[in-house]
């Protein structure tokens, strides 16, 4: 099985490693220079927190061919030929690319002006960023708000300027929308919503963005995160069934029974999520079938996730159902929202320090019903902290001081009435904190109280 | 005790408790009566080192040979067993005959153990319960230290720790005097269940059972974003960094999150915990019984390794061995790959040493056999003889009810125990051997720390040690040299097997550990004071010197639930009991079997407090009472597994390395049991 892959992104070189380790013949085209590197990171780059290095991915086994800094230009499908390589299986793992949106003075993209797409669109960000104070970034989605966030942490003074009434309007209501720019306007980072953008224009002193109500916002450089399009080019030239990505069945096979497509550029079932989730998923899948272990793609709920410096969102599924369960504390920055449908959970967004946003990730994932006290997701471990061990005085007889040996209180007192008058005195007579020692304090309190409280003439009785 | 200090006839020894790998220090006296106390010697002592003395005297104890379920004498059983050795290997060749061991056999028995298999019975074909529980750990502990020893630093050091972690160890309830060393430390425990243990930390992650290599790798990807690694250690001690900082890449928080249900924001809590000042990292079963169990703790590694742990002082990894002897009794020979002092058997140099000591050919020596999981499934076809010491495969193994059915189809059961497990009910001939607090010998606890078992009673009835039969069966099989049934004999013996090995016992002697001494392995000569701590030089047991790093990558486990069966099944152990239970269940110790649930997942199947319920695997099933719990998840059940019943469900798919079965996590469904009138 010689199988040829066009394109060394997250997807590529994941599905490039597997088949490789599997055995597999694998030749791959990657049109960048670098290795494969982990895109989901590259806030990470802007912020401060990764190095290049950091980004790097494992590598494939050195038998397949990589071919770095070679973009596929001839597909034959007939002749089963990529770049004048034949091949038993091609795979598309072409990606997206940065969408523009219709905005005068954007295309081409003039100076001091980048999208935030790659390692080469960082180096540009940070190379413009260089010794300046003000960023501008059209477009509050995750990607433009991970800018956003990235630049604020090094210091710069930011502007988000966002189309949409809300901040991540596709993912998140209104409430945690208006939080989020809250959240971000404490970490340096202005929100302006319901913006239209009129034109831009940029040159070597800076960028200036005109607003549609005639302002005009001035900055040293401006990230431009519209969204991405699927690269389906070359699947378009084969002939090969696009629809805003390439169409894939659960085998991740296109039209074209020898040609499959996964992550970014792949649309399955009307879907093109644009998450390395389904990609790592879709390549797994390509990887067994392609050598000869059956396997289907389930699809993957998208979950998206924003955990940068001071931020801590995730949002999943439906904004709206037939339970809404939420809980709101403007102050704490904190906010949670859940959809429930059928005691499953179709939806939630989740803003600030919630200790249940795994678990909360894991229902939606796995479908499992929600719990029957919906609290226990909105508050985690604020509720139902473990009581105040009670004072000695207020336990009753049962109640279990030493749990390595099983002693209960009225074993102590029964001791201390017949002779055992230190806590050393109890621990013999009775065992308690002889294991793991972590109730000596407890036995000492027990033996202080029983001093103080024990009647002295039962004392003198004992004794005698 | 009060009595026995009174009285002028009562006689006292210093030992240790028989139960788990801590080997808590006893005393143990007798009074004029006869009644055995039992106190701690120094440390603690949990309620069954307490209650340890109840078997001795115990009614059910095994005192006569048992030759079909009936009395008989030793002659007689011994002639029996060797007609039917030599009848099996006569008809089907020396591997027709398997010998299954414990981990909680003396050194003395686990090296005889493994020199009777290889020398008297020559067959290749031996295992041990071991297998079960610290295989993983050993191998992942070879993989990057080039040695395995569970803690390569005393228990004590940790009271020098600010953190300690603890992944799948739930000590407070399995070692609870373990819980003195951790006092004060601040805790981080990885358990899906709210433990006992859990509920002392300061940070319990609640991952999803068969998830922690993922979490391991995603709390190291946060410590390389976090700029926390001790690069000088990374380019100093260790090789294989950079492979292994490319895998955690892959694995950063939000993946990580979804993946093990961990919220993101308590992974870099977990991270910033472990940031600074003297750091431990411990795993246990939890994390090891899987099918990806070495991986599992080669993950862990990874993270010791990249703080700089390993070797520093009141820091490092290690793993919380289980058994008694589990430290010992996976050095000297028991296990299906080795010779003593932790060699190989497929290492020629290896073979030559042991054969000179033994007095035998190397090229007679057997091969590397087949593990126990294994060797279990092949009783009644490759294998009609089994001899087991130590062991209740019958209720531990995994798909305990198939080898039920194994065990049961053999041509001859052979089971030495002083009581009478499921297993030996099984059994053509019982053995009747004798326990701690009869014999004489040596244990290795869970630091390497070579310490006695001394005997303060003559054994009852006709009971012998277990060398005892390992010397009568080799005489009648005409290897009349060299098993001499003295423990001071056999370990002078093991001294010099193990000489030169990776477990070095050769500077260890009865005199030096009854004069006082604390001698931890590699201890190559009399002079040597042992090796308390290991790596503090900075070099490790690998050829070049360098820990190794171990890239390892996240998989699901075995068997993922699904629509027919929703929940997880994960499986440990409670206080008041031990291991199979053969003795613990025979104590005054509380204790019956039960299923922890979920309160929402127990009322949506129907399930009240207490009710029976029915656990079905793919496997098999069992049945035990409910006990609902919110500490637990709602995809998690937990079953105990001391009694027969939870291994009849349980996953056998084997790690690739170490042949554990994958315990810890199997998929299920439960009803309510319909009780009959």
């Amino acid at each position: 099985m010689k199988v040829v892959i066009a394109g060394y992104g997250m997807a590529g070189a994941r599905l490039a490693r597997e088949l490789g380790l599997r055995g597999a013949e694998v030749t791959v085209f990657g049109a960048e220079h670098e290795p494969a590197y982990n895109r989901v990171l590259l806030p990470g780059i802007l912020a401060g927190t990764h190095a290049e290095a950091d980004l790097s991915l494992p590598a494939p086994p050195a038998h397949v061919d990589l071919r770095l800094g070679e973009a596929v230009t001839s597909l034959d499908t007939h002749a089963r030929e990529v770049n004048g390589v034949g091949y038993d299986a091609f795979v598309l793992a072409t990606g997206a690319e940065a969408a523009l949106p219709p905005v005068p003075g954007l295309d081409p993209l003039p100076r001091n002006v980048t999208v935030f797409r790659s390692m080469a669109d960082c180096r540009a960000i940070l190379a413009a960023a260089e010794g300046r104070r003000r960023a501008l970034v059209l477009g509050g989605g995750l990607l433009g708000l991970e800018a956003a966030r990235g630049l604020a942490g090094r210091g710069m003074d930011v502007t988000v300027v966002h189309a949409a009434g809300h901040l991540m309007e596709r993912q998140l209501d209104t409430v945690a929308g208006d939080l989020l720019a809250g959240t971000l306007a404490a970490l340096g980072v202005s929100v302006l919503t319901n913006v239209a953008v009129s034109g831009v224009e940029g040159d070597a002193d800076g960028v200036r963005l005109g607003l549609g109500d005639g302002r005009v916002l001035e900055g040293d450089l401006l990230v431009v995160s519209c969204g991405v399009k699927p690269r389906t080019a070359l699947a378009e030239s084969a002939g090969i069934t696009v629809g805003r990505g390439v169409v894939i069945d659960d085998q991740c096979r296109t039209g074209d029974p020898a040609v499959y497509a996964i992550g970014d550029c792949a649309e399955y079932l009307g879907q093109n999520f644009g998450l390395v989730a389904p990609a790592w998923e879709q390549a797994d899948v390509v990887a067994r079938v392609l050598t000869g272990t059956p396997a289907s793609y389930q699809g993957v709920r998208p979950v998206t996730r924003l955990k940068a410096g001071g931020i801590d969102l995730a949002a999943m599924g439906s904004l709206d159902g037939e339970e809404v369960v939420s809980y709101v504390d403007a102050a704490r920055g904190t906010y949670v929202r859940l959809v429930i449908e059928a005691d499953r959970l179709a939806g939630a967004v989740l803003l600030g320090d919630n200790p249940t946003t795994g678990q909360v990730t894991q229902l939606f994932d796995h479908g499992d019903p929600v719990p029957r006290d919906r609290r226990t997701l909105l508050l985690g471990r604020a509720f139902g902290e473990p009581p105040r061990p009670a004072t000695p005085a207020a336990q009753p007889d049962d109640a279990v001081v030493c749990r390595c040996n099983t002693v209960h209180k009225g074993a102590l007192v029964r001791a201390y009435a017949k002779g055992s008058r230190t806590p050393n005195e109890l621990s013999k007579a009775t065992m308690a904190a002889t294991g793991c020692g972590g109730c000596a304090g407890d036995v000492a309190a027990i033996c202080g109280w029983l001093r103080e409280t024990a009647p002295a003439g039962e004392l003198t009785e004992v004794n005698a | 005790m009060e009595q026995s200090t009174r009285n002028a006839r009562a006689r006292a020894v210093d030992t240790h408790c028989p139960y788990c790998a801590l080997q808590c220090g006893m005393t143990l006296t007798r009074d004029a009566a006869g009644t055995v106390a039992a106190s701690p010697r120094g440390g603690g002592l949990c309620q069954k080192g307490w209650t340890a003395p109840e078997l001795l005297g115990h009614p059910e104890r095994i005192t006569t040979p048992l030759v079909g379920g009936e009395p008989a004498g030793w002659d007689e059983a011994l002639d029996l067993i060797a007609d039917r050795i030599r009848s099996a290997q006569a008809q089907f060749g020396p591997g027709a005959v398997a010998v299954f061991g414990g981990g909680g056999l003396t050194n003395e028995k686990a090296y005889l153990l493994g020199k009777f298999a290889r020398v008297a019975l020559r067959t290749p074909n031996i295992d041990y319960n071991g297998r079960f529980c610290m295989s993983s750990a050993a191998a992942a502990g070879i993989r990057a230290f080039g040695v395995d020893r569970g803690m390569p630093f005393p228990a004590a050091d940790l009271a020098g720790a600010d953190t300690v972690l603890l992944a799948g160890a739930n000590p407070a309830e399995t070692m609870p005097p373990f819980m003195r060393h951790l006092a004060g430390r601040r805790l981080i425990v990885v358990d899906p269940r709210a433990t006992a243990t859990a509920r002392q930390a300061e940070l319990h992650l609640a991952a999803a059972p068969g998830t922690d290599l993922a979490l391991a790798n995603g709390l190291l990807h946060i410590a390389v974003e976090r700029g926390l690694l001790d690069q000088a250690y990374i380019v100093g001690r260790t090789t294989g960094f950079a492979e292994v900082a490319r895998t955690v890449a892959a694995y950063w928080p939000a993946r990580v999150e979804r993946i093990t249900g961990v919220a993101a924001a308590d992974l870099y809590r977990a991270v910033d915990m472990l940031a600074t000042g003297p750091r431990a990292i411990l795993t246990a079963r939890g994390a090891e019984q899987h099918g990806k169990g070495v991986d599992t703790v080669n993950a862990w590694i990874n993270l010791a390794l990249a703080l700089g742990l390993p070797g520093r002082p009141s820091s490092g990894f290690g793993t919380l061995t289980g058994q008694g002897n589990g430290q010992g009794g996976r050095e000297h020979g028991q296990k299906a790959d080795q010779l003593p002092g932790y060699r190989r058997i497929d290492d020629p140099a290896a073979r030559e040493h042991v054969a000179g000591v033994w007095g035998v050919d190397p090229d007679s020596l057997p091969g590397a056999g087949p593990s126990a999981v294994e060797l279990l499934g092949m009783l009644g076809d490759e294998v009609k003889v089994l001899l087991v010491f130590g062991s209740n495969p019958a209720v531990s193994a995994p798909r305990s009810l198939s080898v039920h059915k194994r065990l049961s189809v053999l041509d001859a059961l052979v089971v030495c125990d002083f009581l009478p497990s499921e297993t030996a009910r099984l059994a053509d001939v019982v053995l009747p051997v004798t326990q701690w607090a009869e014999e004489e010998g040596t244990m290795t606890d869970l630091e390497g720390k070579v310490i006695r078992r001394r005997a303060l009673l003559a054994p009852p009835g006709q009971a012998r040690s277990d060398l005892h039969v390992l010397s009568g069966l080799a005489g009648r099989l005409g290897v009349t040299e060299g098993f001499d049934p003295v423990p001071r004999k056999v370990f002078e013996e093991l001294r010099r097997a193990s000489r030169g090995g990776t477990a070095d016992y050769h500077g260890v002697t009865y005199e030096r550990l009854d004069a006082g001494e604390a001698v931890h392995w590699p201890c190559p000569d009399t002079e040597h004071a042992g090796t308390p701590r290991l790596f503090t030089d900075g070099r490790f047991a690998t050829p070049d010197g360098r820990a190794r790093f171990v890239p390892v990558e996240h998989r699901a486990p075995d068997e993922p639930r699904d629509g027919e069966y929703p929940l997880h099944l994960t499986t440990g152990r409670v206080l008041t009991q031990y291991q199979s239970g053969t003795q613990t269940r025979r104590t005054s110790l509380p204790g019956e079997p039960f299923v922890q649930i979920h309160p929402d997942t127990a009322a949506r199947h129907g399930i009240a407090e207490g009710a029976t319920v029915r656990v079905t695997s793919r496997r098999g099933d069992f049945t035990a009472p409910a006990r609902l719990d919110d500490g637990m998840r709602t995809d998690t059940i937990f079953a105990p597994f001391h009694w027969p019943g939870a291994n009849n469900a349980v996953n056998d798919a084997l790690d690739p390395i170490s042949r554990m079965p994958e315990f810890k996590v199997c998929a299920v469904r439960i009803h309510p049991q319909e009780e009959t009138p």
